[in-house]
């Protein structure tokens, strides 16, 4: 075992793995919206993503500090996410679970193949020029993007759950998810508010991708693991618990850098996807002894 | 065995027996095409075994695609050379099949490739078709990626390298003149696949079996509590399923020649979303909505990759978005709608005012 023989491994996978695991935690948080609200999963989670990415990533391709990106990416994920709402998404809403489900997998699709178009194939990331420490003798090392992405996604998590707490919209979004029709007799109105829940979510994607494009690589097919993890974190953490997700996107932060420091990289998507399916049986074992159903 | 066909069904099965039987003669140069197309009415009617009769709505059938293509493959190298040799010399071919090794290889690879991704589905679906509704589809779209991601790290396989496929055996510099050399006995499998699986779920659909699927689709829980194992219906369907994918993809990599691992065998994004957006656009949960969604399919497809080169995925994204914003019900959904009395619906105008009226007073 890799981790015995070099004690400092340990240390070090935990901090990479919580670094890693709170953008993880962020983009699940954005699920967890769309989803609650609107009752759509959205598999295009994961291409936001991305593309908020390539968007810091062309900004620092174009000379400037990668740090310059990321409100772009935020604005321009939150214009796409009003814009493919107001063309597709709102036809699909109260429709079976499965139609939404295929419409933004075909999102997913148009965005992914436009990206692969558009930037090329290649493995891509955006330097963002700050240094590493190295603690003890050099056994561990933290670059200092890391604990800046890392800050950044716990304050962007406060400040939207700040925002759902006190803005009168954030109060509409909470009344919709608890009863939509309740609230649309009460005066809100539920169109607006799943536009805005939809647009926040990918402005969310956005500003988490750029952090990605700058901590970690981009590539345009890497988008549907982003996807499985959010979807992961928010069964796992269950709908409308914001404290839980965030413990458990950085527990499989941990948990899948452990599993890359044991089995090798090569193995680390596999990974995901196979924990995805371990947990959703898991679940449905538990559930069923208790004569319930996942629905 | 026509006796029970009507006639828009037994024109429907002339079409399709015209494409199969004439195609080799009439217009040789589409004998792929045409073999893919019999594979996709493969694809699209054993996936509508689950999303149309049984309301499972899965993209793990292409992890039996997937298989099926490996495993015939494999066996067809192993059973003349060993497979690890073959592989890890890549592209540069020194193993060369003598007919003799060729032709004892093919028919026991499509076997196994069928056996074998039944199996797998008699494993996978005990643990995972306890799941319900959303959470089985995106389940099974981790199966399927996963998949991928695994046969990539299978060195013996050919690893992310993927490996070739036996060429179809030369004798003295010709190509061997069985059956019309290896495109025609390639597109005559596909067709006779096709022809079997279609005869063959046009019986279970008949049958109970068939019954206890619509029944498992509108409300499970209410199967269950009338006394049905619910739950070894469902894995016997997928084990069907697997068995027609697996043979298909069996077929599909001999066709291809080159078998990658998440293009080609495990491609998700491709074939794995094909066979749902087929049977969706034609109809799901019939026979022929599946047969005619593939047939629509396959002309946009080759329409996309002639005239948008390069920008055919974008397009075939655009397509997936319309199809299923604008036109969930399908082809089959929209005549039924239109014509009743098509479908043998007898509409009883009275009765069809009345609940218009009913429905508007809600």
């Amino acid at each position: 075992m890799i981790l015995l023989d070099a004690p400092f491994l340990n240390l070090q996978a935990l901090l990479d793995g919580l670094m890693v695991g709170a953008i993880f935690a962020f983009v699940a948080y954005g699920m967890a919206l769309v989803w609650g609200v609107m009752n759509i999963i959205n598999i295009v989670q994961g291409e936001f993503v991305i593309l908020g990415g390539y968007i810091t990533f062309a900004f620092f391709k174009m000379g400037f500090s990668p740090f310059v990106g990321i409100p772009f990416s935020f604005l321009f994920l939150f214009c796409l996410g009003f814009l493919i709402y107001r063309t597709i998404i709102f036809r699909v809403v109260d429709k079976d679970m499965f139609i939404s489900i295929l419409a933004t997998f075909g999102i997913s699709i148009v965005i992914q193949q436009i990206m692969n178009i558009a930037f090329g194939s290649q493995v891509e990331t955006a330097n963002s020029g700050l240094g590493t420490s190295f603690l003890f003798d050099g056994n561990i090392t933290l670059s200092h993007i890391k604990i800046f992405s890392f800050i950044v996604c716990l304050l962007g998590a406060a400040s939207v759950i700040y925002f759902m707490k006190t803005s009168k919209l954030g109060r509409a979004i909470r009344a919709t998810a608890q009863n939509a029709r309740a609230a649309r007799i009460l005066g809100v109105d539920t169109e607006k508010v799943y536009c805005y829940t939809y647009s926040i979510n990918a402005g969310i994607c956005g500003l988490a991708g750029s952090l990605v494009a700058m901590t970690y690589t981009l590539h345009p097919y890497i988008g549907l693991p982003y996807t499985v993890r959010s979807f992961m974190i928010v069964i796992v953490a269950g709908l409308g618990n914001f404290p839980a997700v965030l413990l458990s996107g950085l527990g499989l932060g941990t948990i899948e850098e452990f599993s890359a420091y044991t089995l090798g990289q090569e193995y680390r998507i596999g990974f995901v996807f196979l924990l995805l399916v371990l947990i959703l049986v898991y679940r449905s074992r538990v559930l069923a002894k208790k004569r319930e159903y996942l629905k | 065995m026509f006796a029970d066909f009507n006639k828009k069904e037994l024109s429907g099965l002339a079409f399709l027996l015209f494409l199969g039987i004439g195609t080799p003669f009439i217009f040789p140069g589409y004998r792929i095409q045409m073999a893919e197309l019999f594979l996709f009415m493969v694809y699209a009617s054993t996936w509508n075994i689950q999303g149309g009769k049984m309301g499972y709505n899965t993209f793990g059938n292409i992890v039996f695609f997937g298989v099926g293509m490996y495993v015939c493959g494999a066996t067809q190298i192993a059973t003349a050379f060993p497979l690890g040799e073959w592989t890890a010399a890549g592209g540069i071919k020194t193993f060369i099949h003598t007919p003799k090794q060729y032709f004892s290889g093919i028919p026991l690879g499509i076997i196994l490739a069928g056996i074998v991704p039944a199996i797998i589905a008699l494993v996978l679906g005990s643990l995972l078709l306890v799941l319900r509704g959303h959470y089985f589809a995106i389940g099974t779209l981790g199966l399927g990626i996963a998949s991928g991601e695994f046969a990539t790290s299978l060195e013996i396989i050919g690893g992310g390298q993927g490996m070739t496929v036996p060429f179809w055996p030369k004798v003295a510099g010709v190509p061997h003149s069985f059956m019309g050399g290896g495109v025609n006995f390639f597109f005559t499998l596909s067709f006779v696949l096709f022809i079997v699986l279609f005869f063959f779920l046009r019986w279970l659909y008949k049958t109970r079996f068939g019954l206890i699927l619509t029944a498992i689709r509108d409300n499970e829980d209410k199967a269950e509590s009338m006394g049905i194992p619910t739950m070894h219906y469902k894995v016997t369907g997928w084990v069907f399923s697997a068995f027609f994918m697996g043979i298909a993809g069996g077929i599909f990599g001999n066709i291809n020649g080159y078998i990658e691992p998440t293009e080609v065998a495990f491609a998700g994004a491709t074939i794995g979303v094909f066979m749902v957006l087929m049977t969706i656009l034609g109809g799901k949960g019939t026979l022929w909505g599946p047969i005619i969604g593939a047939f629509i399919f396959q002309l946009f497809k080759e329409f996309f990759w002639t005239y948008f080169l390069g920008w055919q995925l974008v397009a075939l994204g655009a397509l997936i978005i319309a199809i299923v914003v604008f036109f969930p019900e399908g082809i089959m959904g929209m005549l039924r709608a239109k014509y009743p009395a098509l479908f043998g619906e007898v509409v009883d105008e009275e009765v069809r005012l009345a609940q218009v009226t009913i429905n508007t007073n809600d």
